[in-house]
C-alpha cells in the first residue's frame, strides 16, 4: 500500500512539473517553448486568424516537404487562450485549377449570420496570382477541419481589360461592409513600382467588381504585400469590428513593404471610399511601423469574444539556409499582440495578449533601486532562456545628458555608432539578455536618452552583435525612437525572451522590437540575465521583475 | 501590290530589329544597375533565350548560373576530400553543408519566387547563396588555406549572386 502510494505521488508530481520542465531537446537548442512553431519544416504568414464559437484559429503558411519557402499550404491549429494550441490536418492544398501551384496568404472574414470565409490567393496553372474562396464544409465542428472550395473560384483575377499585373495581385484582406451593403476588400498590388491596394466590391461575396480607383496608394513604394484595413478607436484600446463606422474611429492602412510592416493613420471616407491619410506613410522611408526589428507579413483580426483587435506578425529566421535545412524547421510567429491607437493618436501601440502571463512562474523581485554608472547587476534565480522581464526606469539627473547632432535621424544608426553599448551620458541602460556568464555572449536591450535642443529624445535599442560567440549569421542593429518625456515618465522595458527569439516593448508597447538570436553558450543553463548601466550619470530603478516562463502546448 | 509588299516588308524589319534593340536595350540596362556588369553582360547573352525575356527571365537566367556554378563548386569540394588532407576534413564538410544549402533551398526558392510572383524569396535565396560561399571561405580560416580552385568557385558563386540579387530587386 506504502509502495502504491509512493508511486502516485511521484506520478503526481511529475504530472505537474511537466507545464514548468524545460522540455529541451539538446540537438534544438533554438527551438522556443512558448512561440508558435509548427514541428518541423517551414513557415511564413499568418492567415486567417480569428475567433469561432469561442475558439481561436490560426492558419499559417506552410511548406509539407521541407524547411525551404515551397509547395505551399494552408496548416491549420486552434487555441482556447492563444497560448496553447491543437494542431489539425492541411486545411487548404493545392488541388483546382486556381491553386495547383501555390495555396498563398489571405484572410478571413465572419459573415453577419457569423459563419466565418475564407479569401486566399491561389497561383493557378499559369503561375498567375487569382483570389479563391473557401467556406467551412460543416459549420457544427468546432475546429473547422474541413474546407470547401468555392465552384465560383477565381473569383477575382488579372485579365487583359483590368491590366492587373499577375505577378503583383494578392494577400486579399479581411472583408468590411460599405455604406451600401456592399463588401469591401483589398488586394495588395502595384502598378510599375508604385504600390497599391486593389479595391474591389460585392452584394454576394461570390461577383466581385473592381471599383475605379484603388483604396489608396504610393509612388516608388514597390509591391505592397499583405494589406490590412481596420477602424480603431479613438476613445479607448478596445479594438473594434471590421465593419465599424461611426464616430470616434479612425482608420489603418497596413502593408509589409521593404522588409517592415509600415502603416498609415487616417479617416476612412465611406461615401466615396476613400482612405485619407493623415499620420504615416507607406513608402520605402515609412516611420510608423508595427516593430522595428524583424516582423513582417502580419495580420489583425476583431477578438470579438474580449474586444481586442490582435495582431500576429511572422518571424523568419537570421541563420543561413544550410542551419535551418540542418535544423529541419524555419519560422516563428511573434506572440499574439493586442494593439491600439495610442491617446495621441499619433500611433498605435501594441502588447502581448495578457494570456501569456499565465506562463509565468517563480517571480523575482529585485531590491534595485538604483543602477550606478559603470554598473552590471545579476537577475538570478530565472531560467534566463526562457523568461518574461519587466523593468522601469527614472531619470533623476539630466547634467550629463549627450546632444544629439540633429543630422542623425536614423535611430538605427545612432544605436550604431559608437560600436553598441559602450560608454555614454544618460545610458546605455537595460537589460542583457541570453548572456553568458563571462557576458562575452550577450544581446543588449536598452535606452539611450539625448538633449534634442527642444526636448530630450529616448532611444531604443536592440543590439544582437555579440549574440553568438561561434556562430556566424545577420546580427544587425535596431533602434527606435520612444514617445517618451523622461523628465515627467518613467522609461518601462518589458523582453520576452524565448531560447532564440526576443521581443521587447518599450514605453509599455509605444516602440516594440523583435529579433532573432542563435546564442553558442548562453544556451539553457548557460544562460543569464543582467541589468546594466553604462552612462555616466545614475539611473533609478523604480521595478524589475523577472518571471521564468513554462512551455506552452503548441504541438 | 508590289510596293504595298515591299513597304510591308521594310516595316516588318524595323520592328523585328527594334525589338532586338529594345531587349538588348533590357538587358543592358538591367545589368547597368547590378555590381558587375561584364558578368552579367557575358551571362544573360550566353544564354540563349536572354534577348526575348522579361525582368523575372533574366533573373531565371542568372539564378541558373548561380546552381551551375555552386555545382562546380560542389564538385570541387568532393574531389578535395577524396584526396584526404586530414586539416582539410572539417571545413570541407563544412562546405558541403554550405552549399548543399544552396542548391536544395537558395536556388529552388528562388526559381519557385520568380516563376510564381514573390521577388524577395528570390532575393533572399541569391543574398543567402552569396553568404553560404562566404561561409566556406571562411571555415578554412586558422586551419589552413583555402585550396585555391574552391576559392575561386566561392568568388564566382557570391559575384553571380550578387548580380542575379540585383536583378530581382527590379521586381520589388
Amino acid at each position: 500500500m506504502a509502495y502504491f502510494l509512493n508511486w502516485l505521488i511521484i506520478c503526481v508530481i511529475s504530472v505537474l512539473e511537466m507545464q514548468t520542465t524545460l522540455q529541451v531537446n539538446p540537438n534544438q537548442p533554438y527551438r522556443t517553448a512558448y512561440h508558435f512553431q509548427p514541428p518541423k519544416n517551414w513557415m511564413n504568414d499568418p492567415n486567417g486568424p480569428m475567433i469561432y464559437n469561442g475558439i481561436y484559429h490560426l492558419f499559417y503558411q506552410y511548406n509539407p516537404e521541407g524547411a525551404g519557402w515551397g509547395n505551399i499550404v494552408w496548416a491549420h491549429s486552434t487555441s482556447k487562450d492563444l497560448v496553447n494550441w491543437e494542431p489539425h490536418p492541411i486545411a487548404i492544398h493545392r488541388t483546382n485549377e486556381s491553386d495547383i501551384n501555390g495555396c498563398w496568404s489571405g484572410s478571413a472574414t465572419i459573415l453577419p449570420q457569423g459563419k466565418p470565409v475564407i479569401l486566399y490567393t491561389g497561383i493557378n496553372s499559369q503561375n498567375q496570382q487569382v483570389q479563391n474562396l473557401a467556406i467551412p464544409k460543416n459549420l457544427s465542428d468546432p475546429h473547422l477541419i474541413e474546407w470547401i472550395k468555392s465552384p465560383y473560384n477565381p473569383l477575382m483575377a488579372p485579365t487583359d481589360e483590368n491590366k492587373i499585373d499577375a505577378s503583383s495581385f494578392r494577400d486579399p484582406t479581411t472583408a468590411w461592409l460599405g455604406h451600401d451593403g456592399r463588401w469591401r476588400v483589398i488586394i495588395g498590388n502595384k502598378m510599375g513600382h508604385d504600390g497599391r491596394a486593389v479595391l474591389y466590391t460585392s452584394r454576394d461575396f461570390i461577383h466581385w467588381s473592381q471599383a475605379e480607383h484603388p483604396l489608396f496608394s504610393n509612388k516608388d513604394s514597390g509591391m505592397w504585400e499583405c494589406p490590412d484595413f481596420f477602424p480603431v478607436s479613438t476613445r479607448s484600446a478596445d479594438g473594434v469590428d471590421t465593419s465599424g463606422v461611426g464616430e470616434g474611429l479612425k482608420h489603418v492602412l497596413k502593408a509589409s513593404l521593404n522588409d517592415a510592416d509600415s502603416y498609415v493613420i487616417g479617416t476612412y471616407n465611406i461615401e466615396k471610399d476613400v482612405f485619407v491619410p493623415e499620420k504615416g506613410s507607406l513608402g520605402l522611408d515609412s516611420e510608423l511601423k508595427y516593430d522595428h526589428g524583424k516582423f513582417y507579413a502580419s495580420k489583425t483580426f476583431f477578438d470579438s469574444s474580449t474586444k481586442r483587435r490582435i495582431l500576429w506578425g511572422w518571424i523568419n529566421e537570421s541563420t543561413d539556409a544550410a542551419t535551418y535545412q540542418l535544423k529541419g524547421w524555419s519560422g516563428l510567429q511573434a506572440i499574439p499582440r493586442k494593439i491600439w491607437l495610442d491617446k495621441t493618436g499619433n500611433q498605435l501601440v501594441q502588447w502581448p495578449v495578457e494570456e501569456i502571463e499565465k506562463l509565468r512562474t517563480s517571480k523575482v523581485i529585485s531590491r534595485l533601486t538604483e543602477l550606478k554608472g559603470g554598473s552590471v547587476h545579476e537577475i538570478s534565480n530565472v531560467t534566463a532562456s526562457q523568461a518574461d522581464v519587466e523593468i522601469s526606469f527614472e531619470i533623476s539627473t539630466f547634467e550629463n545628458v549627450e546632444e544629439l547632432d540633429p543630422s542623425w535621424t536614423s535611430p538605427q544608426a545612432i544605436c550604431g555608432q559608437k560600436g553598441g553599448p559602450t560608454k555614454g551620458g544618460l545610458g546605455p541602460f537595460g537589460l542583457l539578455v541570453l548572456a553568458s556568464k563571462d557576458i562575452q555572449e550577450y544581446t543588449a536591450v536598452y535606452f539611450r536618452v539625448y538633449n534634442n535642443e527642444t526636448k530630450y529624445v529616448v532611444l531604443m535599442c536592440s543590439d544582437q552583435t555579440r549574440s553568438s560567440l561561434h556562430l556566424d549569421y545577420d546580427k544587425p542593429i535596431y533602434g527606435a525612437f520612444v514617445d517618451l518625456d523622461p523628465m515627467k515618465e518613467k522609461l518601462s522595458l518589458r523582453t520576452l525572451i524565448d531560447r532564440s527569439i526576443l521581443e521587447s516593448f518599450g514605453g509599455e508597447g509605444k516602440a516594440c522590437i523583435t529579433a532573432r538570436v542563435y546564442p553558442s553558450v548562453a544556451i539553457d543553463k548557460g544562460a543569464h540575465m543582467y541589468v546594466f548601466n553604462n552612462g555616466s550619470s545614475n539611473i533609478k530603478v523604480s521595478e524589475l521583475v523577472a518571471w521564468s516562463m513554462k512551455t506552452a502546448q503548441i504541438n | 501590290m508590289k510596293n504595298q509588299q515591299i513597304i510591308c516588308l521594310i516595316l516588318l524589319t524595323l520592328i523585328i530589329i527594334h525589338q532586338t534593340y529594345a531587349d538588348e536595350n533590357l538587358i543592358q540596362t538591367t545589368c547597368n544597375n547590378t555590381p558587375n556588369y561584364q558578368l552579367c553582360i557575358n551571362t544573360l547573352r550566353a544564354s540563349p533565350g536572354s534577348a526575348t525575356v522579361d525582368m523575372a527571365g533574366l533573373g531565371l537566367i542568372m539564378v541558373a548560373a548561380v546552381k551551375a556554378m555552386s555545382e562546380q563548386a560542389l564538385s570541387a569540394v568532393n574531389s578535395l576530400r577524396k584526396s584526404g588532407q586530414p586539416k582539410l576534413s572539417q571545413p570541407l564538410q563544412r562546405c558541403t553543408d554550405f552549399y548543399n544549402g544552396v542548391l536544395k533551398a537558395d536556388v529552388p526558392m528562388a526559381e519557385e519566387a520568380l516563376r510564381k510572383g514573390d521577388p524577395k524569396f528570390g532575393e533572399d535565396g541569391m543574398v543567402d547563396a552569396a553568404f553560404e560561399a562566404e561561409l566556406c571561405e571562411g571555415a578554412f580560416k586558422g586551419v589552413v588555406a583555402p585550396p585555391p580552385s574552391l576559392s575561386g568557385f566561392n568568388k564566382d558563386v557570391r559575384d553571380l549572386a550578387g548580380v542575379a540579387r540585383a536583378i530581382i530587386r527590379n521586381l520589388l
